[in-house]
């Protein structure tokens, strides 16, 4: 796989159908439904005032769950350059509008809480980047937390060199 | 001087007369000044937390990496103080970037 600026646009090219998969899996990734502590970490409390949080509850919560959803819509977007059968992925690419750099890197991030949130990774986990290969469902996930967090490295670098 | 008096307007009919405040408030209350703190998570990349600081609250990148220092190795950081509607709005704006942020009253 390959990243690179291609001017107004972020080219990942050579995409293997494993990595493309991960990738369309973003969307998907980020819904915390049946899953109470990644919806609390979603929407954390904002005091520990119980007035504030409950007017939070009805004002500010809404406002938050659009701008989530219409990133992770900007995204599924993107990713339907990806749309096709297994070997039509085969080293496929995908061009990320650089307009779109902040509902990437929103919607990167909803999925990485998320899935910390429903696996309950320590800080070891995390922070363990030499991990033995893929043997469960839960190495995959955190495989998925570290490429999506790669991603958000990238796209970060190139916003600031922009 | 009663409180409440009441005035016949006519036979069999009585309503209450307005009632006039006579407490004067003998002191200025001051808005009591709000903190808006960030709280440490081990998933926001620290690039990305350096980065919504400077967006949110338009800090040099400096002292945007030193507060997120302070949130790495400390826990928290009070990234700002004033008054709670402005409060809000930057928790509002921290939240959006899915960072862990409170409003807390100085007390």
């Amino acid at each position: 796989m390959e990243i690179c600026r291609k001017g107004e646009a972020l080219q990942i090219s050579d995409l293997d159908p494993f990595l493309a998969e991960l990738l369309r899996q973003i969307p998907a990734s980020t819904n915390s439904e049946g899953a109470p502590g990644a919806e609390a970490r979603l929407f954390s409390r904002p005091s520990a005032e119980k007035e504030i949080c409950v007017e939070w509850k009805s004002y500010v919560e809404p406002e938050l769950r659009r701008l989530f959803r219409s990133s992770t819509e900007t995204v599924a977007e993107d990713l339907a350059q990806l749309n096709g059968n297994e070997k039509s992925l085969r080293n496929r690419s995908l061009t990320i509008p650089f307009e779109h750099a902040d509902a990437w890197l929103n919607a990167l991030n909803q999925a990485r809480l998320v899935i910390v949130e429903k696996y309950k990774f320590s800080d070891e986990e995390l922070n363990d980047h030499d991990r033995s290969p893929i043997g469960s469902r839960r190495d995959l996930s955190l495989f998925q937390v570290n490429f999506y967090g790669f991603l958000q490295e990238f796209i970060l670098r190139e916003m600031q060199c922009s | 001087m009663s409180a409440v008096s009441a005035v016949q307007l006519e036979k069999g009919s009585t309503v209450e007369a307005p009632v006039r405040e006579t407490d004067t408030r003998d002191q200025e209350e001051l808005d009591v000044p709000w903190q808006v703190v960030v709280h440490n998570d081990p998933v926001n990349l620290m690039t990305y937390v350096t980065m919504v600081f400077q967006r949110v609250f338009g800090y040099p990148r400096e002292k945007a990496e030193r507060h997120m220092l302070e949130v790495h190795h400390k826990g928290r950081s009070i990234l700002w103080c004033g008054v709670r509607e402005r409060a809000e709005f930057y928790v509002q704006q921290l939240h959006g970037y899915l960072l862990l942020a409170t409003l807390e009253k100085i007390v």
